[in-house]
């Protein structure tokens, strides 16, 4: 699988350091960023807000058939974090199986690769989250 | 004169054991386990290489630091298992730690010294002031071919340095000194998938050469003794090399033993010595001196004469211990080890 240049380089703050966006004007956070405040509209004032990664499992799914260039990392858990910045996220849970996991539980951020295009492609990194212990 | 202000460590979760690679190819466990001493090894998982091992370390160097990321001058990041051939590990770190754009960075690469080799770049910076800090790291995920005797030992980790100013120091590196030749030990050819090496070769000529070139060479350049010193660290390609140049060189074997972790977690590499300084730094106390000595095939050999100051338990209290990483695992058998390391065709 290929992903374009552009997309990843654009994506760098948000998917190195999950840098997101607030609305100061109604404090509400937002991963992945938005550039409008969904409650205040034209009223909200956005700036970039940076997340800390950690969080708690609000659901999770195991993938056992696994979209093009994830093949090589099936089983794999997707799961939807409950951010302690107060929104909710997607995120692959590394180092972990279905049976290690249940709701609620501890998360925090950790940089993986995310995907390689082909061999002579560029790699794409990002956060994806595991259990904290 | 430069110390380390903030350190960190990281192993990945995953171990196979020495027996279940011996099984594969019919050696006897307990050989092995008896002449490399190693008992199982790190494995990365598919989803991590040098960049992210050094991203995870050097987020707990920052934590410990409490400096700002655009306050590092300068990212060094030392590995024979950069992701690209090029394009620089230490700009993906960089830009993972937010330390961008106003600084320079480059990969370094000397086999299982780069690591050592990047911390003596960052002191340099920092002592003719050009930087304020400096990030140094160690990392690798090192493969070994298949039935070689490298494949018991090639491991996953990193370490990363912060290294500033010694009054800002949890330990201050004192002095430092470096013995370095052409020795054909060990070597990979641009497109190999897998090192060679020499043999019986990588140890008088290669590792006990320069191991005792640096040591001895820092001791009469400080004019220091053994006996001022409570740890020492030799590189561990093998848990048997370490305790034999100790042996050779008068140094008593229970001031090695805290920074002994091949056993456990294999030969990292570049991260193999920063990772045993890491283990020590976890547990040292205000006022103790540590002399370390890291070898890459090639061939050279740092060696480090360092005091552990007063803000050593303060800053330490933030961020991981290395202990943290190697109890946390889960052993995996060959073919899912074989899985990890994309050793299957087509992977």
């Amino acid at each position: 699988m290929k992903e374009s240049i552009s997309l990843t380089w654009r994506r760098i703050p948000e998917r190195y350091k999950m840098i997101g966006t607030r609305c100061t004007t109604c404090n509400s956070n937002f991963f992945p960023p938005r550039s409008v405040c969904s409650k205040c509209r034209r009223k909200g004032k956005i700036e970039p807000f940076e997340f800390s990664g950690n969080g708690k499992i609000y659901s999770f799914t195991e993938i056992h058939a696994a979209p093009a260039g994830f093949e090589n990392q099936i089983p794999y858990v997707m799961a939807i974090v409950e951010l302690d910045e107060g929104t909710r996220c997607t995120g692959q849970i590394v180092d972990a199986t279905l049976k290690d996991l249940k709701i609620g539980d501890r998360v925090e951020g950790t940089f993986r690769k995310l995907l390689s295009d082909d061999p002579e492609g560029p790699i794409h990194y990002g956060f994806k989250f595991r259990l904290k212990k | 004169m430069a110390g380390i202000v903030g350190y960190g460590a990281y192993v990945p979760k995953y171990r196979i054991k020495s027996e279940t690679i011996a099984e594969v190819w019919g050696e006897d466990p307990n050989r092995i386990q008896k002449g490399l001493g190693i008992m199982e090894k790190s494995v990365p998982a598919i989803d991590e290489d040098s960049a992210t091992l050094s991203v995870e370390s050097a987020r707990i160097a920052m934590e410990r630091a409490q400096i700002a990321p655009d306050e590092l001058g300068a990212v060094y990041v030392g590995s024979e298992s950069h992701p690209y051939a090029v394009k620089p590990t230490a700009t993906m770190v960089s830009q993972a730690l937010g330390a961008t754009p106003n600084l320079t960075a480059a990969d370094l690469e000397f086999a299982c010294k780069a690591g050592t080799a990047a911390m003596q770049i960052c002191m340099g910076m920092v002592d003719s002031n050009m930087i304020k800090y400096g990030l140094a790291i160690g990392a690798d995920t090192a493969q070994g071919r298949p039935g070689d005797a490298l494949e018991y030992s090639a491991a996953a980790g990193a370490a990363a340095y912060i290294i500033g100013k010694d009054d800002q120091s949890l330990a201050i590196i004192e002095d430092t000194f470096s013995y370095t030749t052409d020795t054909p030990d060990f070597w990979r050819r641009t497109k190999a998938d897998y090192p060679s090496h020499g043999g019986r070769f990588t140890g008088e000529p290669a590792y006990f050469k320069h191991v005792q070139g640096a040591f001895n060479g820092l001791m009469e350049k400080m004019d220091e003794k053994i006996d001022n010193y409570d740890y020492f660290i030799f590189h561990q390609p093998n848990a048997k090399f370490p305790k034999a140049v100790a042996k050779k060189l008068g140094v008593p074997k229970e001031k090695i033993e805290l920074g002994m972790i091949v056993p456990i977690i294999g030969n990292t590499y570049s991260g193999n010595t920063p990772l045993s300084l890491a283990n020590v730094l976890d547990k040292a106390k205000p006022g103790e001196k540590i002399f370390v000595t890291s070898f890459g095939s090639g061939a050279g050999s740092d060696a480090f004469s360092i005091k552990v100051t007063d803000k050593i338990e303060e800053k330490r209290k933030k961020g991981y211990p290395l202990s943290h990483f190697i109890e946390n695992k889960e052993y995996v058998t060959y073919a899912i080890y074989a899985k990890l390391r994309k050793k299957y065709k087509g992977m």
